[in-house]
Parts: structure tokens; C-alpha cells; sequence
């Protein structure tokens, strides 16, 4: 009796149908929390690549040291208005999905495999108290092994020495690509320089630094087991220090200060 | 009656029929979120709600489901509690959701779960039947919980993330265990803890399978062969 096809058919119906209203209720409900989550998630890692983050602050509070502006990529312009958009809530990564708001990039220059680039990027300036420019944090991002790594990287008022790196969200192998979360391997990056004579020469180099070359400065060490990550990491710098990205952008901010 | 029926599958897995040790089932996440005990005891109340709830939900239709696919009804049940559970995690402990990351996921697929809801669940009445699953659940998080205590403690000198002994990495005395903090440790730390309820409780070594016969040295050969 249990066993007849309608009997089946019915009992698995309705199983499914009690199941993914449940399910779906969870997830409804409680998307704000989790979407509120995750942006403080993001917030506390640019913190943390501007090394300013404390556990015990409010991260709003300490957020608010931040300045953040709109970066026009066509012109490298520091901007403080565009269009109606809120500078707070802007989410770059977001536009750079829209088709009116991004610009696909042609696959010659697409090293890092970004695919669309946002027109209108957003990054953070750091002062001090009498206004000083202390550090510059720059949205990054590029294809690793499995998928897309996003991160942030923190550059000094040299616009050239990289002070922090973290990567908020990534798809990397446990133990070997997601090592780029190991706070050893992140530590690796301060003080290296990103630009000689001009060009970018910042590496992840197979194997590890050898202190006396002389490119020891612009090189980081490989991650053992993470070729193709490291590669990313690599390719992911280049471009958005290259010509189409961030480039002129650091240039005007070096006069302006 | 009843009520010593009730305790009885409450209290017998949690050492003596203890889902780990003697069933060896879900070794998976025990090796791999024992590292730290904080995340350890998410794990366990996560496991254990789930096992409860989805003995419960299985054995209330347990009567409905035809037997062709039982598997799969009983799967569809656990998985969507454990999407549940994830949600919730992510909503109100973000920080421990994201160490846990696939494990939660995982208990999808961790045997102790499917095996109560075919074992018991299919044939009990609901209330015993998700007093099966918290027993089961709590059995999982005693044995979690001794592995996580000790691979902590002696692996990084924490409990819950505070220091109990300091590190000689940090201007103090102990120098810690690495081996502790990699999950092969575990395998180790839970054989010693089955040695140990089997020394115990010597109904549950299990008899020979086979008996290693002794050598046949070189010329005992000779001798049969010279027979033939």
C-alpha cells in the first residue's frame, strides 16, 4: 500500500514541499542579519589591512576614520560625488555586475580574469589627526585557482610600499590556496614596493625570497602547493596597478598631498 | 517502564553505545573541528539539534514514508534542517559559521545522523525517537568535546581561546604540541579513548575476524615436499 507509485510520488512531493518552506522561511528571515554580518565581516578586514582594526571598538566608530571616494577609472579622478550614490553604501563589486555601470575589459589586457570593471570604483584614504595622508586602502581583485579572490591592500603615503593584504572572501583549497589567509604568509607583504621605474614589478615568486637579490624587495614568497594561486595573486596585483587600474589614480593623489 | 526506557536511550550512547567509539561513526568531523574548542561546541549543539529534530520530524511520518524511497525522504528531512541550522549560524555567530565553513554542511552526510533515522527512527514513536537522536548527539559531543580539551590545551595552550599555559613563542614555559593542532592527532586521541572504554567494558572487543597462522619456515616446505 505505502509502496504504490501515487503513494510515492505524493509522500516525496509533500516531504519537498514542507522542507523548502522551511527552508526558505530561514533564509528570508534572517538574510539582513546575515547581509549585516557580512558587511562588518568586510569592514573589519579593511581595517585590518589599514591595521587600525581593535577587537574591543565599535567597528562603525573605527570605521569612521576611514574616507572613503569614488575613483573614476577612465580619468584616474578622486571624486566625492557620483551621481546619487551614497559614498557609504556604494559596493563597487555590485556595479561592476550591472552593464550600464561597468565596462567589460578586453581579454588582452585582462591578466587577472575580472572580466568587468566597475566605471566608478571606490577606495579608502587613512589621515592623521592634522590631515596627513597615512595610507591608501585599494579594493583588489582576480582569479585564483577555483575562483575569484577579493581583498584589499593597504599602501603607504609613498603610494609605492604595500603595508597589509587580506582577502575577504575567496574559494582557494583549505591548506594550500586558502593559505593566503595564513597571517604569516600576510605578514610577508609589508614594506614591499610595487612600482620600479614605473612599471609594476611586485611578484609571488616560486619558492622563497632570497634576501640578498636584488629584487628581494619587489618579491613575496610563494605559497608551497598554490602555484596557480599564487600566479593570481600576482596577476591580480599587476593589473589593478597597471595603466587600467589604480595607476593614474595614485599619481593625482601624489600631487595633491 | 517507560521512563527507564527513556533514560536508557539518553544515557547508553553516551559512553557505552557512544556513537564514536563504539560505532566509529563520524569520525570525519571529528578530526577536523576539534582543533579549538569554542568551534567544537558549536559543532555539537549543531549536531545535536539536528539528529534530535530530524529523529523526531522522521519517526512522526515514519508510518507514510514508502520504503522505495526512504533514503531519500529521510535525507531531504536532515538536509533541510541542517540549511537551517547553517542560516541561523551565519546570522548569530558569523565569526565561529565561517571557521566551521563546510562542516556544517557536512553533517548532511555525517553517518551518525542517517544511521539513527534508519535505525531507530523509522521503527519508534517520535518522543523516544528524539530522545535517541539527543543522546546520540550528546554521546558525539563528549567525545568531541575530551578531543577538543586536549588538543587545545596542550596543542596551543588555550581553552575558549584563553591562555592556561604560556608559550615558550611568548616569553613563557610550555612549548606547545604542533602535533595536536594537525587532525591525524585526533585519530589518535580517540583509538586511546576507545583502548580505553574497551578495557572497561570488555563486551565490546570484537572477535578475531580471522586467525594469523603460524610460520611456515623454509624447511617444513622441504619436509612436505619430500612427503609428496
Amino acid at each position: 500500500m505505502n509502496d504504490s507509485i501515487v503513494r510515492t510520488l505524493t509522500v516525496s512531493f509533500l516531504v519537498c514541499l514542507f522542507c523548502s518552506l522551511i527552508v526558505s522561511y530561514a533564509a528570508v528571515n534572517l538574510r539582513d542579519l546575515q547581509n549585516l554580518n557580512k558587511l562588518n565581516d568586510q569592514r573589519i578586514k579593511i581595517l585590518k589591512t589599514a591595521a587600525i582594526y581593535s577587537p574591543n571598538e565599535s567597528i562603525e566608530s573605527q570605521f569612521s576614520r576611514l574616507t572613503p571616494k569614488f575613483v573614476d577609472f577612465s580619468t584616474g579622478d578622486l571624486l566625492d560625488q557620483y551621481g546619487d550614490y551614497d559614498l557609504n553604501t556604494y559596493d563597487p563589486v555590485y556595479f561592476s555586475k550591472q552593464p550600464s555601470h561597468s565596462t567589460p575589459i578586453p581579454s588582452s589586457e585582462d591578466i587577472a580574469i575580472v572580466k568587468n570593471k566597475e566605471n566608478i570604483g571606490k577606495i579608502y584614504l587613512l589621515k592623521d589627526s592634522s590631515e596627513n595622508l597615512e595610507k591608501v586602502i585599494l579594493p583588489i581583485r582576480g582569479y585564483g585557482l577555483w575562483g575569484t579572490l577579493y581583498g584589499y591592500i593597504a599602501i603607504d603615503s609613498d603610494l609605492n610600499t604595500i603595508r597589509g593584504l587580506e582577502f575577504y572572501a575567496h574559494k582557494e583549497t583549505p591548506g594550500l590556496g586558502a593559505e593566503v589567509d595564513n597571517p604569516k604568509w600576510k605578514a610577508l607583504w609589508d614594506g614591499k614596493s610595487i612600482y620600479k621605474n614605473d612599471q609594476v614589478e611586485i611578484e609571488v615568486i616560486k619558492g622563497k625570497v632570497d634576501p640578498l637579490n636584488k629584487m628581494a624587495i619587489y618579491q613575496v614568497d610563494g605559497l608551497s602547493g598554490a602555484t596557480l594561486t599564487s600566479r593570481g595573486v600576482t596577476n591580480m596585483l599587476v593589473y589593478w596597478f597597471g595603466e587600467s587600474g589604480y595607476k593614474e589614480t595614485l599619481k593625482k593623489i601624489n600631487y595633491e598631498s | 517502564m517507560k521512563v527507564k526506557q527513556y533514560k536508557d536511550v539518553l544515557s547508553k550512547p553516551l559512553i557505552e553505545e557512544n556513537p564514536i567509539t563504539l560505532q566509529i561513526l563520524g569520525i570525519c568531523s571529528a578530526l577536523a573541528v576539534t582543533s579549538n574548542l569554542s568551534v567544537t561546541l558549536v559543532m555539537c549543539v549543531a549536531l545535536t539539534s539536528v539528529v534530535s529534530f530530524s529523529n523526531l520530524f522522521i519517526s512522526l511520518i515514519r508510518n507514510y514514508i514508502p520504503s522505495s524511497v526512504r533514503i531519500i525522504v529521510q535525507m531531504t528531512i536532515i538536509a533541510s534542517l541542517v540549511i537551517v541550522v547553517d542560516e541561523l549560524l551565519k546570522a548569530y555567530d558569523y565569526e565561529t559559521s565561517k571557521k566551521l565553513s563546510v562542516f556544517v554542511g557536512l553533517i548532511i552526510t555525517n553517518c551518525i545522523v542517517m544511521g539513527r533515522a534508519e535505525a531507530f527512527a523509522m521503527k519508534e514513536k517520535p518522543f523516544i525517537s528524539f530522545l535517541d537522536g539527543l543522546g546520540n548527539g550528546l554521546g558525539y559531543s563528549v567525545i568531541l568535546i575530551a578531543v577538543a580539551v586536549v588538543r587545545e590545551l596542550f596543542g596551543a595552550g588555550t581553552l575558549m581561546g584563553y591562555e592556561i599555559f604560556s608559550l615558550v613563542s611568548n616569553g613563557g614555559w610550555y612549548p606547545a604540541n604542533n602535533l595536536l593542532l594537525l587532525p591525524p592527532s585526533s585519530f589518535i586521541l580517540i583509538g586511546l579513548m576507545i583502548w580505553g572504554i574497551r578495557e572497561y567494558k570488555k563486551d565490546q572487543i570484537e572477535p578475531n575476524e580471522f586467525k594469523l597462522s603460524g610460520h611456515a619456515t623454509a624447511p617444513d616446505l622441504r619436509k612436505k615436499e619430500a612427503n609428496v
